[in-house]
């Protein structure tokens, strides 16, 4: 089934833009480093283009390739991989979500505090995707 | 009280504020609460940011040329404690509007007088 | 609009407005906010954690805590919203 419009140029667009919008959010990520950006904005601007592709082709269609379990585990995903960023380094002798204690040879501190940050941004990225993936899907589900 | 002329910002994150207020208490249809709540939200926001700046500093960005001087950039503390509060702020209005849907498919209607009649009719 | 609701609100703003003059000026740079702890976040995140972005640093790393709970908060959110609107509850 197709989605609400029936329009060759609503679904062409949508086909055409999705792979931009998820590359830029990739982008808003991992760039959170050095401007605007980080894994709040970037897993934001995932779901809104996964909630782009549900509107546009329908939601029967959409859920064959990304389903609300999918959305569920990712974002279940992104929060343990947070917890064991915060517990990696309490079982190597530092305190809580203390990135300097992370168990990878050959960085210093503040290379390993980089990666940290990185690792805790993709978690947060992943947390909000799904997250936000699950309010759409759940909110404009039919009356049962 | 001569700051409330210079300090405009403020008046209007008042303002806002009383908006957002009025939404919650004098309104009558839950999803007009809601949305006063949002705007209530939205006011703390420019709050916290409009306390963040300061004259004569830029983002807080690393900067060769600034270096370490404090006072050359804005304070990033507010900035992070609404980022985090932006998207939070997202999903309790996800879970007001599901909430909301659920009372609607239970009385068939979002305003409280017929709501509060309805669930009277229920007892 | 009844008269109640409008005290309330009258009686907010005027909190608001009293409550200004207690605030620090925007252009004193010995204000709370700015002497507490963020000259040490602005001072010591470039050499302690080579992110440039400070705002990024303290999110995710000085008060990373901070941020799991906000996570927590998020998860639970759409873990909420799951059990409020079932997807099947029609089909059973």
């Amino acid at each position: 089934m197709r989605g609400s419009f029936e329009n060759l140029v609503v679904e062409g667009v949508a086909r055409f833009l999705v792979p931009f919008i998820q590359l830029f959010a990739l982008y808003v990520i991992t760039h959170g480093h050095y401007g605007p950006g980080g894994g709040f904005q970037g897993g934001v601007v995932l779901a809104a283009s996964m909630m782009l592709l549900r509107l546009s082709l329908g939601e029967e269609y959409e859920h064959r390739r990304f389903s609300p379990t999918v959305a569920s585990t990712v974002a279940a995903v992104g929060m343990l991989i947070y917890a064991v960023a915060g517990l990696l380094p309490l079982a190597w002798g530092g305190n809580f979500l203390d990135y300097a204690y992370l168990p990878i040879p050959g960085l210093s501190s503040a290379e390993l505090r980089y990666h940290g940050i990185l690792i805790v941004e993709t978690a947060v990225g992943l947390v909000v995707w799904g997250t936000l993936v699950i309010l759409f899907d759940h909110l404009i589900g039919r009356e049962p | 009280m001569s700051a409330l002329i210079t300090d405009y910002t403020y008046i209007t994150t008042a303002a806002l504020l009383v908006l957002g207020l009025y939404g919650m208490i004098g309104k009558r249809n839950l999803l007009k609460k809601v949305i006063g709540m949002n705007i209530f939200q939205t006011a703390i926001f420019l709050f916290f940011i409009q306390k963040a700046t300061k004259p004569g500093a830029t983002v807080p960005v690393w900067d060769a040329q600034i270096s370490t001087q404090a006072a050359g950039y804005i304070n990033p503390l507010p900035h992070v404690l609404i980022l985090t509060a932006i998207v939070v702020s997202v999903a309790t209005t996800g879970v007001a509007l599901a909430l909301l849907i659920t009372i609607y498919r239970r009385y068939r209607s979002l305003e409280e007088e017929i709501i509060l009649e309805r669930m009277r009719q229920a007892l | 609009m009844n008269w109640l609701t409008g005290t309330v609100l009258a009686l907010f703003f005027a909190l608001l407005v009293y409550a200004e003059s207690d605030l620090p000026d925007s252009r004193d740079p010995s204000a709370p906010t700015r002497t507490h702890v963020v000259p040490q976040y602005i001072e010591q995140s470039y050499p302690q954690t080579r992110t440039p972005n400070i705002v990024t640093s303290v999110l995710a790393d000085y008060r990373g805590y901070d941020t799991l709970g906000e996570t927590v908060v998020i998860l639970t959110a759409g873990i909420a919203v799951i059990l409020i609107l079932p997807r099947n509850a029609g089909r059973g």
